[in-house]
């Protein structure tokens, strides 16, 4: 393992079992929530992962920070196996790996205040006893995420969505974690709102040298954030590679259909980019299609990708992906919004 | 001939426990046969109740409704309930945001479908029926038949969402309003359905406002736009003119809050400062001025209506000489931040002046 690699996962397999009956419960089926992803972390860098809802992205995030336990697969963290570790070294790891959940709302308690939401962490890992002292910290977290420390006493409703989501940001600041699952962290937010939350992510991601596993649907809020891309579809990554080489030469044809359908604020990219309009829907994650999950939406499949599962492997242009049948450059350039020649229409006279 | 809706001076505001909320405060549009509007805006800007109020959704005993609302010439904010009824459904229909919850979950999707027919038309079941599946149908629905008899937790959100677009347009309405249809949909869905729309609107000629957050929405769909903040309409102006040239430095800031797939990818994003404002106690003369980086001593005084610019059918409510808009615009769309443009406007208007820096009108 490169010395880099801050969290690797191998295999990673989660499924949730559908049970029937109250007193003897039997497994009837399993929903796939993630089907075999291997994924490193680097130290340092933001990894994204991308798809639609129930392709497995935030569960493979909670999987690899052991909110959930893997059905099967290994996760290795600095090197150490923490697959399956419990007790206290599990506790000692929490401090490390932190989230930041989606909705802003659900996911601070109503009937405490600010401050000790953001001193919980330090509660209960025993760290800062003194009370003064733990005040301190706490507002230094405060000022650090951009609240005004003197709202230590308020309570969650006084807040808006993006001060809250800043409340968010320093509970999982606290015990200076190494790596930070940030899972939607703006979809809940204003438009407004949500450039000042990915801004200070940003920074201090910098100034505190994190690493960011970040959770997006939104492929432009994504493609801004991070570093590299893992797009995943039906509980299995289709193709991963750098955030530059992702969003100008795809590779795998739901990649190049995500980055066509999405809405871009520019008129003349707007008309002029071909919109690939992937028909149907996400099929069960209970009963995934066979080979390629994907040729059942895919244009491009043939008889093999009903048969042959395809590797996820090095493709022309730097990127990996999983398909028997990459796009070619031409195929992408079609469905990528171009970067609209420098600059503005000039304003007529 | 006058547009399909017009809508003039309409002000809508609810009492509440903590004070008169002025939702929508002065909002004048119109919507023409064959357009598509979309309304775009923050939380709280006012652009859904606008919305609701044209359907006549919004009419309560807390509720004051003043302006007009004409659709085909006809006054609706005064028409009485059964009038409305006629109206709803007929000539105008809504979807709404959340499929899941506009539909019953204790009926199949068929029975709804059936009963919105009958509820408009004198039919018997079985023809009634007949319209709703060609209706399901319309809507790329596969499978239609059995489909019918589906439940709304059988559907994915994208079919749910077919499936209101199908009951909205059980009467071939002439209007269609968009409430966020997409909001809730992932990307590719969205795409499907936004296909959809526009696909309808040509097929069947009706006019149709898309209210949304979401300017790529905007940019991909509609013909005309407004940019609503705190309750009022801050820019006003075609397609082409609100993204190729926009005047008003929220419409700014919002193009700058968004990471574009079109933009170079370091490009750093410039957030509005601040937030929204209450509707409460609004913020005294321009109501952006608050989170205004070009604000204007007077600014905090008066109220900047809407004006033309110059550009065909481009009105934007603010106090900056439209030179100085122009100026910042270029230097913003150039790659300057704020601050550098801020500098331009001291540099073309001069240091404030004295009738400018007369005490700043009270914020409550």
């Amino acid at each position: 393992m490169s010395a880099d690699v801050l969290l690797e996962v191998r295999d990673l397999i989660k499924h949730f079992p559908i049970t029937r009956g109250i007193v003897f419960q039997r497994q009837v089926a399993a929903v796939h929530a993630v089907d075999g992803v291997s994924l490193a972390v680097h130290r340092g860098e933001t990894l994204g992962l991308v798809g639609e809802t129930g392709c497995g992205k935030s569960t493979t995030a909670r999987t690899m920070v052991r909110l959930l336990d893997p059905t099967s697969g290994t996760i290795h963290y600095e090197g150490e196996d923490i697959t399956h570790v419990k007790g206290r070294r599990l506790k000692q790891l929490r401090r490390e790996l932190q989230i930041i959940f989606q909705d802003p709302y659900s996911s601070l308690n109503p009937r405490k205040t600010v401050g000790s939401i953001i001193a919980d962490p330090l509660v209960i890992h025993g760290m800062l006893s003194g009370k003064s002292e733990r005040k301190r910290r706490v507002q230094e977290l405060m000022d650090l995420v951009g609240l005004n420390s003197e709202h230590y006493n308020r309570y969650p409703h006084e807040f808006s969505g993006g001060q809250r989501q800043r409340i968010g940001v320093a509970r999982a600041l606290a015990l200076e974690p190494k790596l930070i699952v940030a899972d939607e962290p703006v979809s809940a937010l204003d438009v407004s709102i949500q450039a000042q939350i990915l801004n200070l992510l940003r920074r201090l991601q910098s100034e505190l040298g994190l690493t960011i596993v970040f959770i997006a649907h939104d492929l432009s809020v994504v493609r801004h954030m991070c570093d590299r891309v893992a797009v995943m579809y039906l509980g299995q990554v289709v193709e991963l590679a750098d955030s530059d080489t992702l969003y100008q030469h795809p590779r795998h044809p739901y990649t190049g259909a995500l980055l066509s359908a999405v809405p871009v604020a520019d008129v003349v990219a707007a008309t002029t980019k071909q919109r690939q309009v992937l028909s149907g829907d996400v099929p069960s994650p209970v009963h995934p299609p066979p080979a390629c999950r994907f040729h059942t939406r895919c244009w491009k499949a043939q008889p093999v990708c009903r048969e042959t599962t395809p590797e996820l492997e090095p493709k022309p242009g730097g990127s990996i992906a999983a398909c028997h049948f990459p796009l070619t450059d031409e195929e992408a350039a079609e469905r990528i919004p171009t970067v609209s020649a420098a600059g503005p229409v000039e304003p007529s006279a | 001939m006058s547009p399909l809706l017009e809508i003039e001076d309409l002000r809508v505001s609810f009492r509440t426990e903590d004070g008169v909320v002025g939702a929508v405060d002065g909002v004048s549009l119109s919507v023409d046969r064959d357009r598509t509007l979309g309304i775009v805006g923050e939380s709280g800007s006012g652009k859904s109740v606008t919305g609701l109020t044209v359907m006549g959704l919004t009419r309560g005993r807390s509720t004051t409704i003043s302006g007009s609302v004409r659709f085909d010439g006809r006054e609706l904010t005064t028409a009485s309930d059964a009038e409305l009824r006629t109206v709803r459904g007929n000539d105008i229909a809504m979807i709404f945001q959340d499929p899941l919850s506009s539909l019953h979950p204790f009926y199949t999707v068929g029975r709804q479908l059936t009963e919105a027919v009958r509820a408009h038309r004198d039919v018997g079941q079985g023809e009634a029926h007949d319209r709703a599946v060609e209706l399901m149908r319309l809507v790329g629905i596969p499978e239609p038949e059995q489909r019918m008899r589906a439940y709304p937790h059988e559907f994915s959100g994208g079919m749910r969402q077919r499936a209101m677009i199908a009951m909205a347009l059980v009467n071939d309405p002439r209007l269609l309003i968009a409430d966020e249809p997409t909001t809730a949909l992932d990307v590719t869905v969205q795409a499907q359905i936004l296909e959809l729309i526009g696909e309808l609107q040509k097929r069947l000629g009706m006019a149709v406002i898309i209210v949304t957050h979401d300017l790529g929405v905007v940019a991909e769909i509609a013909d005309d736009v407004a940019v609503m903040y705190a309750g009022r309409i801050v820019e006003q102006a075609p397609k082409e003119g609100l993204f190729g040239a926009p005047r008003h430095p929220y419409t700014w800031g919002l193009l700058g809050s968004i990471p574009r797939l079109t933009a170079p990818r370091d490009e750093a994003l410039v957030p509005i400062a601040g937030r929204p404002p209450s509707l409460i106690h609004p913020p005294s003369g321009c109501r952006f001025h608050p989170r205004c980086p070009y604000v204007r001593p007077h600014h905090t005084r008066i109220d900047p209506q809407l004006e033309p610019t110059g550009d065909p059918d481009h009105d934007v409510a603010c106090l900056l000489p439209d030179p100085v808009r122009r100026a910042l615009w270029a230097k913003l769309a150039a790659g300057a931040t704020p601050q550098e443009a801020r500098a331009t406007e001291d540099e073309m208007m001069g240091p404030p002046t004295e009738t400018e820096t007369e005490t700043q009108a009270g914020r409550p």
